[in-house]
């Protein structure tokens, strides 16, 4: 890299660390507070151990995001290669309207909406009430799910058009097609998509509020909660635990998927001499 | 690899979802409260739901399971009760949303057989405007608003009344409300206006007051006011009592955080009601009636650090030794005519287009 | 060799698109009908414009030093939101499109750990980042307290509008490099090479190649930071002080005031403001896919 290019890097880096270097340092705070360090200690990480609402807040947190993120990754991307066929330029027009009302309605709008839709579902069913960790999930995929097309479809206007059909020449059915060749070429827009979702899912709070049963407490619930007192060192305690866990994954699934994308690497670069040697 | 991944993903899913499967048969209550507002067993203090369910189980030889959610403001908890979403048992709500809701029919009254700890409650928590029967309520916490101000940036001769608020002295080192009617309530209070009062004109004459005020305010705040005044960053608050020493404990080395009440000030209420929507009254009451008893209601009033309206609280020596003289004497400041001070004082509901009016100018404030 | 049946891979387009638009139909429509539904009905529910009109016609006096005038309360609000948004976006876009552009030019390796930082503050959650950048830009923050060490004045940061675009750059910045990210690192180089043979400097290689084939991915970016940003409220309120009354502020505040049909009414007016330009983006941006 250029000289230019990494002090480049490392001033967003440092822009995008700060707060996180905050947390980090905080969470050693000897005192309640936020903004005063006094001394260090591991007294919040102790109080966090011992706070049973907020782990089992996490493990549903956790729980709902990797649920929702699978789910609307899933959807998505289905819809984006069907959205992405449309003939019409009407339908088409209709598709990328309906797509982007989630991403554009504000989230008390969104909230309240699918609340009172789950209400009046529940009624026709008879219900006592109608919220619980589905309609939660449902809301959570509903908002997931224009980012994963808007993600996905971008790969898809790039990808070179001749290359399933060239599979099919060769004898693919649509189907096989499809998933050996296009997939491929979108995976880097799908699973970009797909952290995307994860980690909407993971912040939400207000979409959240109301539409959520009871008993099931997420973690952005509980702090967006705090207003009564004030957020607590505990607080930072688990986002310096959480920013550990993430670190270590990445490391480990970017360690180990090496030889995954490599496999990519090389069957593309054999089409890519295949294709040149066709054109010579 | 991938399948090995995938593999993982989906038996920790399922894991997951086995563990949140509980007993359906299991007996609940359903308990919707604000957040922070209960004595949770954080910092070794008494964990109330815990012992709660410990508590049941032994006197009456069943299993129970507390729901314990919790909401951010009266309105989240209103519009989500109302719009039939959800059922809670309990439900702890301010006094002028438990108005709104009695008027609503809402609420259910209370069988007080099953809450003979009623008898500790103050006799000046009765006949309240919200509850004036004394048939659907029982007190939680009480509070009244004054002003927090830090003693090394302000002079002792300014510390007095509203005005300290106004005073351009401390231009940019003052906090107000971030919600209308707190913020309105410092202004009529300072111009011997009623704060129910629908006449308009009135209201317009607070406008003018925050809007002379808005200069000097350095940022409208709600829980921010903890870090802001103990880091030093501002130097006047209005706030409650009970949060004052939560400031006290935390405040930096070259803070020096003082309190005292101006005259008049907002009173308000907290008290534990039971919605219409509630699936098992009689559990909800035994959970209010275990609420009122010494030991949770001690730990509670301790951790919130806002008044008890309970005599086994206030009248317990322990606890007063806990909190020490100072605090007494702030947060007990002699209740002879609460109940007075309190109607004349306290927030009432008001009708829509008030509400919509006063919106109306609290949006023409923060625009100009 | 034999060539599908066309009927059969209509078949499978069509399917494709089914469950999509059932759950669309479901989450998306349905709730926007209860939306329009409370945004043209008053709080009696019977059938009224007045939700609509006043969100055009609601005036404010705003007074300064002697004048008084009358503005356009929530006209003005929205102004204010979108001219915040526009900015964060902008600067997004200045930050994010070359830091993908170095990323996509780098090593596998550097590739994945860049990826892997930018990615990690979205798993922070977003209220305790908001929470941090308080304590880094208040007055008696740790950023003023640096500035103190080397003997610079305090600046004053918390409660102006630069604030208010620091968080929401810090908490859209992701959302604008992947998107442009993925697309680059899928560029074929040879056309970079191409072009080079043909006589064009670095600059225009950027102007004539890579800006063009990275557009669809650009546009997605300021999509998906645009659009999110001008409703946020959270931001506004700890960062600006709860001095920046925005559009998501405005809703909020109608809520809290029980107004839930006029809240309902600026939601629907901010949304067919907002997909009449992305539609209109979206166009430009199929326009350009189909040209490159």
């Amino acid at each position: 890299m250029k000289p230019a290019s990494k002090v480049f890097t490392a001033l967003i880096m440092i822009f995008l660390f700060a707060p996180i270097v905050i947390l980090l340092v905080f969470s050693f705070n000897e005192a309640k507070s936020l903004s005063v360090f006094s001394g260090f200690s591991l007294y919040w990480y102790r109080e966090l151990f011992r706070d049973s609402e907020t782990l089992n807040a996490v493990k549903n947190t956790l729980l709902l995001a990797v649920c929702a993120a699978a789910i609307s990754t899933v959807m998505g991307t289905a819809a984006a290669v069907g959205i992405n066929k449309l003939r019409s330029r009407y339908l088409h027009a209709v598709m990328d309207t309906v797509t982007n009302i989630p991403m554009i309605n504000p989230e008390i709008i969104t909230g309240i909406s699918l609340m009172l839709m789950f209400v009046f579902v529940g009624r026709l069913f008879g219900a006592a009430t109608s919220l619980s960790f589905w309609t939660l999930l449902i809301a959570h995929v509903t908002f997931c799910l224009p980012y994963v097309i808007l993600q996905v479809l971008p790969k898809l206007q790039q990808m070179d058009q001749s290359l399933p059909e060239a599979a099919m020449d060769l004898g693919c059915t649509p189907l096989r097609a499809f998933l050996k060749v296009e997939i491929p070429e979108i995976l880097p827009g799908v699973i970009t998509g797909m952290i995307m979702a994860f980690t909407l899912s993971l912040d939400d709070f207000v979409i959240s509020y109301f539409t959520t049963g009871n008993g099931f407490q997420t973690l952005p619930i509980r702090i967006y909660n705090m207003t009564k007192k004030t957020v607590t060192p505990k607080m930072y305690a688990l986002a310096t635990i959480i920013f550990f866990v993430i670190l270590a994954l990445l490391l480990v699934s970017n360690l180990s998927d090496s030889d995954g994308s490599q496999t990519i690497k090389a069957a593309k670069q054999k089409r890519q001499k295949h294709s040149m040697k066709n054109h010579a | 690899m991938k399948k090995t991944l995938s593999l993982l993903l989906a038996a920790l899913i399922f894991a997951l979802l086995l563990s949140g499967c509980g007993s359906s048969d299991k007996l609940t209550l359903n308990v919707y409260n604000w957040g922070e507002y209960i004595s949770d067993g954080s910092e070794d203090s008494f964990h109330t739901i815990r012992e709660f369910e410990t508590w049941y189980e032994a006197t009456y030889g069943q299993k129970l399971k507390v729901n314990y959610d919790t909401y951010a403001s009266n309105e989240d908890m209103y519009n989500k009760i109302s719009s039939g979403a959800v059922s809670y048992d309990v439900i702890i709500p301010s006094d002028y949303m438990i108005a709104r809701m009695r008027e609503e029919n809402m609420l259910l009254p209370l069988d007080f057989s099953n809450i003979p700890n009623y008898q500790y409650i103050d006799a000046g928590f009765h006949g309240l405007y919200y509850d004036p029967d004394d048939q659907y309520t029982v007190p939680y916490t009480y509070g009244v608003v004054g002003i927090i101000y830090n003693a090394n940036i302000v002079d002792e001769a300014d510390a007095q009344g509203w005005d300290l608020m106004w005073n351009p002295k401390y231009a940019g080192n003052i906090l107000q409300f971030n919600n209308s009617r707190d913020a309105f309530a410092t202004a009529q209070y300072r111009l011997g206006l009623d704060v129910n009062d629908t006449d308009r004109a009135k209201w317009d004459a607070a406008l003018s007051e925050l809007k002379t005020q808005a200069p000097l305010v350095k940022s409208y705040v709600m829980d921010e006011v903890f870090n802001m005044m103990e880091s030093g960053e501002a130097a006047v608050a209005p706030y409650y009592a009970g949060d004052y020493f939560t400031m006290l404990d935390a405040q930096a080395d070259n803070i020096d955080l003082r309190f005292y009440y101006p005259d008049p000030t907002n009173y308000f209420v907290d008290a534990m009601c039971i919605p219409s929507c509630c699936q098992n009254k009689e559990l909800a009451e035994i959970f209010i009636n275990y609420m009122l008893s010494a030991e949770p209601a001690i730990a509670n009033a301790e951790y919130i650090s806002y008044a008890s309206p309970n005599a086994l609280v206030y009248e317990d020596a322990g606890y007063l030794e806990d909190i020490g003289p100072e605090a007494a004497a702030i947060l007990y400041p002699g209740l002879e005519d609460f109940s007075a001070r309190y109607n004349q004082y306290a927030f009432r509901n008001l009708d829509s287009e008030t509400l919509n009016y006063v919106n109306s100018l609290w949006e023409n404030l923060k625009i100009a | 060799m034999k060539k599908n049946a066309p009927g059969q891979r209509g078949l499978l387009q069509k399917l494709i698109l089914a469950p999509y638009s059932v759950w669309a139909a479901l989450f998306i429509v349905v709730p926007l009908g209860f939306v329009a539904y409370y945004a043209f009905t008053d709080s009696a529910f019977h059938f009224t414009f007045d939700n609509i009109t006043r969100f055009f016609t609601a005036t404010s006096t705003v007074t300064e030093g002697e004048i008084s005038r009358e503005v356009h309360t929530y006209l003005l609000i929205f102004a204010r939101s979108l001219k915040l948004a526009v900015i964060s976006t902008f600067i997004c876009l200045l930050m994010g499109y070359p830091m993908a552009y170095i990323m996509a030019r780098a090593s596998d390796r550097t590739q994945k750990i860049l990826v892997t930082l930018i990615m990690i503050p979205m798993w922070m959650n977003f209220l305790i980042r908001t929470y941090a950048w308080m304590t880094i830009l208040q007055d008696t923050g740790i950023f003023n307290g640096i500035l103190g060490l080397v003997g610079l004045g305090p600046v004053h940061i918390i409660g102006t509008e630069g604030a208010v675009v620091i968080g929401m750059v810090y908490d859209y910045f992701p959302y604008m490099i992947l998107p442009i990210y993925s697309i680059m690192a899928k560029m074929d180089v040879k056309l970079l090479e191409a072009a080079r043979d043909l006589g064009c400097n670095n600059l225009g290689v950027l102007r004539r190649v890579i800006w063009p084939l990275s557009l669809p991915g650009v546009i997605s970016g300021i999509i998906m930071v645009l659009i999110p940003s001008i409703s946020t409220f959270y931001i506004s309120q700890k960062l600006g002080n709860g001095k920046f009354y925005l559009i998501g502020d405005a809703i909020e505040g109608q809520y809290v005031a029980n107004n839930l049909h006029f809240a309902a009414a600026i939601a629907f007016i901010l949304m067919v403001i907002l997909l009449v330009c992305m539609a209109l983006m979206q166009r430009y941006a199929n326009k350009k896919a189909v040209a490159a």
